[in-house]
């Protein structure tokens, strides 16, 4: 390494935290414009029917109400949402036309002057439906006799596709042992505390669409205007409105598009914003819902040699991005593990509920349970200890830079390091201990291991990989820096943010470019017109691509500053020191000119700046994803990511059997994200994901009837993991830069949650399997777990008898 | 056109933060709305209109309540605290607040303030309280963020600087 940094890693205050706590964050609920009107929706009660007829005359008389809109006049008046992968006939609008596809989705928009006036009238529609056959459950979608979610495109298959990666066949038959099982990843999401909400208002004089929104979606201002059937420059999305915490799923583009419109229906502000019913049913943000069909080819020295991954993934009623929650994985298909030859045939299907929205890890944390169920499995199987298979498997260090079989090349990693840490940091031979201990008094007692990847910088390398028609090879992100006559620095970012600390990366690594203290750095959001092009915080990527960006911006201006002195002290650029934004000639330490003096310069004299130097001092970087650019090769080889953070979990569960009630008793993460520009955020958002991994694995599932209706859609029955639920949680850091980026960073905005659902089903599973029993099935409540011991219990009594 | 309905309202006057507040509401109209919409006052959120998330938690009396549970109405001349009153009196953070931002124990910051009504609660009436204790105090908050840690990292400092400040 070359010098230490000043800023980088040390701990400092988040710029964003004062104006929470003091209630003045600037949520999009608490943005109120003038005249602005209200909107309630009607939903359909059936997951699948016709619309009859729809009586509105009793709701349009009721108080306060300006308008009500049906999906008749919406659908002719806009153009369908994008969706993902090539299926044009599945096409999707915020309020439904003719025909409903799952309980919940939104039938007619009713505003008025007030929310509650809103809602009285929406209780006033009447829509006559005539139910059909809906289809629930994903494997009997795409059984032949199954009702089509939708006709037109001719299937409940929305994406299928077989990838072979190496040599398979022959790896499964060399291989001396192999075993099959499936596991499954239940319907939950990330649920934000803040439901999403919108606010929009048509200029007719300005031609101009202003829009507040709860969001974190790329390309959303284009997609915006794009379906209102709006030039691009008639869209401004403001992103200086704090986000309410998203994870992947404020994607409210359907919410958007309707707002808009009526907006410029009625010629008023209106807003919209969720209720919470609103939001589980029919805001469209269910995660994966995903089962793995999986056979592992193994050595009975405990090398795998192959895997074969069948994922079936329910997304739901429409599209989307959803699909392409299949193809991320494929950038991370093996693991840590050095596994030279896989097959993987993911498979979207549709069926009769709530659509699927990109959840925190993009499909990764399922992938990585399967790839870990793996492992447990392979080890008790050949009764070796799980650590020590993984540290057999395991990439090493000396195989950096490392390609896998499915195209992506890891940048760097210490994984066996890492791992020793953990076991280091959480006492392992103690730990074993107690967990025996536990036993010993009639507890069930487990403990559970994950290792594994979570790749970060976030490129769009799955919508070509999964859509020959999309040729994106780009998801640049920018920033602007600028250095204004006081001397002071503001960085300008064209995004909005859900609690990642955005602003304060940008003025860190300005500040350590610059060498100017950045807690005096402003940090501001240009609205979508004057912002550089960003595709927004996804994929782990805003550390490595809006800290790129903003480095990148202050790396021209720190050139500027250098140029600038060279030319007045008339020596070289070689010749100039650059201290805390003062420069001097290096063979004359006389010749001095302050950062005030320099900026004095740019700003006012232009007789003393060098020829053809630009007045004023700021620069502008955009950034191209690391490694990005490229097109997959026909047999579906791609770099999906750049960069690839590793993460090692152990714990202790505690589960009564009477009961079946888990309780963690220790947990330990073991984190390597190359260098951490701010530790006390990349922390806060791995034990974040933890807790939401815990959620995922023990508590939180979209349950549906079997006639199709949400039985979990308020937070009495969506568990959320409390403050009793989540454990102390210990993180142990390791730093192996990444030879990609500006400062060796690489992605932690999906730490903790990719492996910390493996880590708890492992947990769980050892502590059932003196049982002789287990369970694939996430999420594991406690009412699972009872039956499974009981069942098993139940068994064993019989035998005894 | 039919004849419009102007719904019945009543004037409910409450004491927020130290000061007389007046409004004239329907009877349904929450404390939560009464507080952002009339008031202006957005720092408590709303989360879950359910009295489950606890995004929405003030105190009534110096007790935490739910805010979207209660109608404006069953509270006329109560004394209710919200974010926005536990900042000092010269406006600056005061200790937990600025103990949140120590310890990085906001992310979003949408359960924030309910959060910090909640701790707040309980280091008024615990002056030294245990890890478990503060995991109980604010386990009717949820948080998505930030796995909790971090905040009850928030509260203990809050407490041991409000124990040094004692002696001082």
């Amino acid at each position: 390494m070359s010098r230490p940094f000043k800023y980088i890693g040390t701990k400092r205050r988040a710029k964003e935290s004062p104006r929470f706590v003091t209630g003045q964050g600037r949520y999009v609920a608490d943005i109120h414009l003038p005249g602005m009107k209200h909107v309630a929706i009607v939903a359909s009660p059936h997951p699948s029917a016709k619309i009859v007829a729809i009586n509105t005359e009793a709701a349009r008389a009721a108080p306060g109400v300006q308008y009500i809109l049906d999906g008749r006049e919406f659908c002719a008046a806009t153009e369908a949402l994008p969706v993902g992968v090539d299926a044009p006939k599945v096409t999707r609008y915020a309020l439904a036309q003719d025909v409903v596809r799952y309980a919940g989705e939104w039938v007619v928009a009713v505003v008025a002057d007030s929310r509650a006036e809103a809602e009285d009238a929406a209780e006033l529609v009447d829509v006559e439906y005539e139910a059909t056959r809906p289809v629930i459950d994903a494997e009997l979608a795409l059984q032949a006799d199954a009702p089509l979610v939708h006709p037109a495109h001719g299937s409940n298959r929305l994406y299928h596709r077989k990838f072979v990666w190496g040599p398979v066949e022959r790896a499964f038959a060399e291989a001396e042992d192999q075993l099959s099982f499936r596991v499954r990843w239940g319907r939950s999401s990330s649920v934000p505390i803040e439901t999403f909400g919108v606010v929009a208002h048509w200029s007719e004089s300005n031609q101009l669409l202003d829009v507040w929104a709860s969001i974190q979606m790329p390309k959303y201002p284009d997609q915006l205007a794009r379906a209102l059937r709006l030039p691009g420059n008639a869209v401004r999305v403001h992103y200086d409105v704090d986000v309410g915490g998203s994870y992947g799923v404020k994607r409210g583009i359907k919410h958007t598009v309707l707002v808009s419109y009526l907006a410029r229906r009625i010629g008023a502000p209106v807003r919209f914003i969720e209720d919470r019913l609103e939001n589980m049913r029919g805001g469209d943000m269910h995660g994966p819902d995903r089962f793995f069909d999986m056979q592992v080819a193994f050595n009975r020295d405990g090398i795998v040699k192959a895997l074969r991954i069948r994922a079936v993934d329910d997304v739901g009623a429409y599209a989307g991005r959803s699909p392409l929650q299949l193809g991320k994985p494929v950038g991370a298909i093996c693991g840590p593990y050095q596994i030279h030859a896989v097959e993987y045939e993911p498979t979207s299907v549709m069926t009769n509920k709530t659509p699927q929205e990109a959840v925190r890890g993009f499909g990764q944390a399922p992938t990585n349970l399967a790839i870990e169920r793996a492992m447990d499995y392979v080890a008790q199987h050949l009764g070796m200890d799980r650590i020590e298979l993984r540290r057999k498997n395991f990439i090493r260090k000396d195989q950096f830079p490392y390609l896998i079989p499915s195209g992506s090349t890891y940048d760097s990693g210490d994984y066996h390091t890492v791992l020793d840490k953990a076991l280091d940091g959480i006492d392992y031979p103690a730990l074993l201990r107690q967990r025996d201990t536990l036993r010993a008094q009639g507890m069930l007692a487990g403990i559970g291991i994950a290792t594994c990847l979570e790749p970060s910088g976030g490129n769009a390398a799955f919508e070509p990989l999964f859509n020959p028609k999309n040729e994106t090879t780009t998801w640049m992100d920018s920033c602007l820096v600028r250095v204004d006559l006081s001397g002071a620095i503001t960085g300008v970012m064209g995004t909005s943010s859900a609690g990642q600390g955005h602003e304060t990366l940008v003025a860190t690594v300005v500040g350590e470019v610059l060498e100017r203290e950045p807690a005096n750095i402003r940090v501001v959001r240009a609205d979508s017109l004057n912002a550089l092009p960003s595709n927004s915080p996804v994929g782990s990527r805003m550390a490595i691509m809006l800290g790129g960006a903003a480095a990148g911006a202050a790396r021209k201006i720190k050139t500027t500053l250098i140029q600038l002195a060279a030319h007045n002290f008339g020596c070289g650029i070689d010749d100039i020191d650059y201290n805390d934004g003062n420069a001097s000639q290096r063979s004359n330490p006389a010749k001095k000119l302050s950062w005030d003096q320099l900026v004095e310069i740019a700003h006012r004299k232009y007789h003393l700046l060098p020829p053809g130097m630009e007045p004023g001092l700021q620069a502008t970087f955009v950034w191209e994803v690391p490694t990005g650019g490229a097109m997959p090769t026909a047999d579906g080889r791609v770099q999906m990511y750049p960069c690839y953070s590793f993460e090692a979990h152990l714990l202790l569960i505690q589960i009564d059997p009477d009961t079946g009630k888990p309780r963690i008793l220790k947990y330990l993460c073991g984190h390597d994200c190359g260098v951490m520009i701010n530790p006390d955020i990349v922390h806060g958002m791995t034990y974040g994901g933890i807790a939401h991994g815990i959620g995922a694995a023990l508590f939180e599932k979209f349950a549906y009837t079997e006639e199709g209706q949400l039985a979990s859609g308020t937070f009495m029955d969506y568990l959320i993991p409390s403050a009793m639920e989540v454990p102390e949680i210990h993180i142990v850091d390791h730093c192996t830069p990444s030879p990609l980026t500006t400062f060796g960073q690489k992605g932690s905005g999906e730490a903790g949650y990719l492996g910390s659902a493996a880590a708890i089903c492992s947990a769980v599973n050892d502590a059932l399997r003196p049982l002789g029993t287990s369970i694939e099935t996430l999420p594991m409540s406690h009412m699972d777990i009872w039956n499974c011991i009981s069942q098993r219990g139940t068994k064993e009594l019989r035998k005894t008898a | 056109m039919t004849d419009r309905i102007i719904p019945k309202t009543y004037l409910v006057e409450l004491d927020v933060n130290g000061k007389t507040c007046r409004a004239h509401v329907p009877a349904r109209t929450t404390l939560v709305d009464f507080l952002r919409d009339e008031l202006r006052l957005t720092g408590t959120h709303v989360g879950c209109e359910h009295g489950t998330c606890g995004a929405c938690t003030v105190m009534q009396n110096g007790k935490p309540i739910r805010a979207c549970l209660a109608f404006a109405v069953q509270l006329n001349g109560e004394k209710i605290t919200t974010v926005e009153g536990l900042c000092k009196a010269d406006g600056s953070l005061s200790i937990l607040q600025d103990s949140f931002c120590a310890t990085h124990a906001q992310q979003c910051g949408y359960c924030t303030p309910g959060m910090l009504i909640s701790s707040q609660y309980l280091l008024n009436q615990n002056a030294n309280p245990s890890d478990s204790e503060i995991r109980e105090a604010i386990s009717g908050n949820l948080c998505r963020c930030t796995g909790y840690q971090q905040i009850v990292d928030a509260v203990k400092l809050a407490a041991a600087r409000m124990a040094n400040e004692e002696q001082a």
